[in-house]
């Protein structure tokens, strides 16, 4: 990227200078161990324009955005329990899954059309395919996913039309895979920092969190004879979604310090607090139904706090230029060591 | 239904580890325009003789009657940021040229004079002392090409200036136009990227998709805007507003290949003068965005200005993060499935 002389600011400090840089230092939490691939380096030197970010953050509306995240997630994990449902002949169970998706959908699609403004531009979003936009791709998961989980929930509603719903329920399971997932890449592909560099623990923590969302909304809303299923996917979702979170909250360096500081950080500890103690009590329940509701009610919640939480963590690292200056620095810093020592290696001394 | 896409050829095509980042010999050819294309036209800007003028800001909002609007893009807002001289804060929605300014100071080991009788050792030593150049010029009048350009003593600090004409880039591989899901983002046959304004449907995935921080939303209208590079001026021959407005020749249009040998003789020629911390950011075809169409001569970190030291298209992971979206799918799908196998409850 650059040429020339590397020396880095030559002595050249802003004018109102060192206090600035200080105190961008002071904010800095105590030292981290390097990781593999950039401990060649030392602490990158870090400044910026005034404080100013370098990227711009997204101008995605809150709560839309995150609440569209959940509710989209919820939706394609209760699709495809209602779907598996009605195929194993558990029609309480069925109903209540191809409602919550059906609504989940729904309401998901009028959450993005209010941050897109008015309803013509989501049928926009459909007039070219592009398998490099997460959300091209999303849209045609989430056009005919809304459509078929509508359906199958209004043919519930209308108790009509039992062969046709099975079709657009199973229709509607097959896209609630996708459906739980393609959030993620929504997320990281954007030059974010923190949810760039989490690309590959974001879709798993948003298909834990789906699942725990998605089964626990089954477990409070349906009879306990059938709800087992529901059960054993939220629960296992729950735990995916822990240690997904934990992994994305300290596997990254610099860049998942918004996941545990300020707004960011306090709802994804209430995510845990809600999505521990919700496991707990839908594993104790058994066939008592207030345990089971109120379980079920706090892993639904702990999912919501997770999406408000990874989305401001995001904001966050694109407010703030050190979380995409200092770690470009040193991944520069570091490709001109690999090379430097790679030349000296190829020298005769 | 069409696809439009720099990295489409990445999914589709024969190389599937070199279209989602890398060089791109021909990036206009590569979306389909035919051989006889004009040749790929940026900006070359030479932050070294900028002067902080911002006729290329006014130029622009002229030519492209973009309205008025405060450092954070609030429109019909006048607003002065109260850190510097720069009330323009950043590129956007509104402002498709910025100048950045930036004041900087270091301290300098000048010879005191000293207190003694006179014509003892080491006696007072005169308070001037400048580097002599030409016998009946002062050495500040010619720092501009002599030592460090925009820089000035003053008592025991050294005070600079430096300033930035920012702009869009116009990468080789476009994180904006990958990402948009209309088709609204475009390669034009000059190379750069452009937006049309009447597809564009306000979802703003640009916006944090653009590693550099360029491309905005204008605020109560919703939809995206920045530079065209004047593509309207450049299908009539002419050169965009900003480049015609410059007075110092900062700012140079022209094809990018004569660009690039131009940067490259300026700056040996100012590494010659022993000009410190100077440097080309954005001219490197390996670079994390397959070179810029519009890059620069800093003379500082890239940071000190604004821009990102070490830019990466976002799509060059995007065939992980499609794989680890898959993963997750299938994992949601396995473990609801095998929640109904086994003993009924």
């Amino acid at each position: 990227m650059t040429a020339g002389e590397a020396v880095p600011g030559a002595g050249w400090r802003r004018a109102d200078g060192a206090p600035a840089q200080d105190r961008e230092r002071h904010r800095r939490s105590g030292g981290r161990a390097p990781r593999p691939g950039e401990s060649v380096v030392g602490e990158a030197e870090f400044a910026s324009y005034y404080g100013r970010p370098v990227i711009k953050p997204p101008v995605w509306k809150t709560p839309d955005v995150p609440l569209y995240l959940f509710l989209g997630g919820a939706a394609g994990s209760s699709a495809l329990l209602g779907a598996l449902a009605e195929l194993t002949g558990r029609p309480a169970l069925s109903r209540v899954a191809h409602l919550t998706a059906g609504g989940g959908a729904l309401t998901s699609v009028a959450f993005l059309i209010h941050d897109l403004g008015r309803p013509a531009r989501f049928l926009n979003m459909l007039r070219v395919f592009k398998p490099t936009s997460p959300l091209s791709v999303g849209s045609w998961i989430l056009a005919p996913f809304s459509a078929l989980a509508t359906a199958t929930a209004g043919a519930h509603l209308l108790g009509r039309f039992r062969r046709l719903r099975m079709l657009t329920g199973v229709g509607a399971g097959v896209l609630g895979g996708p459906m739980t997932t393609y959030t993620a890449a929504l997320l990281s592909n954007t030059a974010v920092p923190s949810w760039h560099e989490a690309h590959r623990e974001l879709p798993f923590a948003f298909a834990g969190s789906a699942m725990a969302a998605g089964g626990g909304i089954a477990v409070a809303c349906s009879p306990a004879e059938e709800a087992g299923p529901a059960r054993k996917v939220a629960v296992t979702g729950a735990l995916i979604e822990l240690g997904a979170m934990h992994r994305i909250e300290h596997g990254h360096g610099l860049v998942s310090e918004p996941y545990r500081t300020g707004r960011a950080g306090r709802q994804l500890r209430a995510a845990r607090a809600c999505t521990v103690t919700g496991t707990a009590l839908a594993l104790t329940a058994g066939r008592r139904r207030v345990p089971a509701v109120i379980g079920g009610a706090l892993l639904a919640a702990g999912s919501v706090f997770t999406r408000f939480g990874v989305f401001d963590a995001g904001m966050a690292s694109a407010k703030d230029p050190k979380y995409t200056v200092e770690p470009q620095r040193a991944r520069a810093a570091g490709r001109d060591a690999a090379n430097a020592s790679a030349e000296e290696a190829h020298t005769p001394s | 239904m069409t696809t439009i896409s720099s990295a489409s050829t990445a999914f589709s095509g024969d190389d599937p580890h070199n279209r989602l980042f890398g060089p791109v010999p021909d990036v206009a050819g590569e979306r389909g325009y035919g051989d006889d294309h004009p040749p790929r036209v940026g900006f070359f800007t030479d932050t070294s003789v900028c002067i902080g003028c911002k006729a290329c800001e006014v130029a622009c909002k002229e030519w492209n009657t973009l309205p008025m609007d405060d450092a954070e893009g609030n429109r019909a807002q006048l607003g002065l940021t109260g850190a510097s001289y720069d009330n323009t804060g950043m590129l956007g929605a509104n402002s498709w040229r910025h100048v950045a300014f930036v004041e900087q100071s270091r301290a300098v080991d000048l010879p005191m004079p000293t207190v003694g009788a006179p014509g003892a050792v080491g006696g007072p030593r005169p308070l001037e002392d400048p580097p002599v150049v030409h016998p009946r010029v002062p050495a500040s009048a010619t720092t501009a090409e002599q030592s460090a350009p925009q820089q000035t003593p003053s008592a025991d600090r050294e005070i600079r200036w430096l300033m930035s004409s920012d702009v869009c880039k116009h990468c080789t591989h476009a994180a904006c136009l990958d990402v948009c899901p209309t088709g609204s983002l475009f390669r034009t046959e000059f190379g750069s990227v452009v937006v049309q304004e009447d597809i564009c449907n306000g979802c703003g995935y640009c916006v944090p998709a653009c590693p550099y921080g360029v491309i905005d939303q204008r605020q109560d209208d919703g939809r995206v805007f920045k530079c065209t590079l004047c593509y309207d001026r450049l299908t009539d021959g002419l050169q965009p507003a900003c480049a015609s407005a410059c007075p110092t020749e900062s700012i140079q249009f022209g094809d990018l290949d004569q660009l690039r040998a131009r940067a490259d003789a300026r700056l040996a020629a100012l590494q010659d003068k022993g000009v410190e911390g100077v440097r080309l950011y954005g001219h490197d075809e390996t670079d994390g965005v397959g070179g810029a169409g519009a890059f620069f001569l800093l003379l500082d970190e890239p940071e000190v200005y604004g821009l990102p030291p070490d830019p990466v298209v976002t799509t060059r992971d995007l065939p992980s993060m499609w794989r680890h979206v898959a993963a997750g799918a299938a994992m949601v799908v396995g473990v609801v499935a095998s929640a109904f196998v086994g003993r009924r409850r």
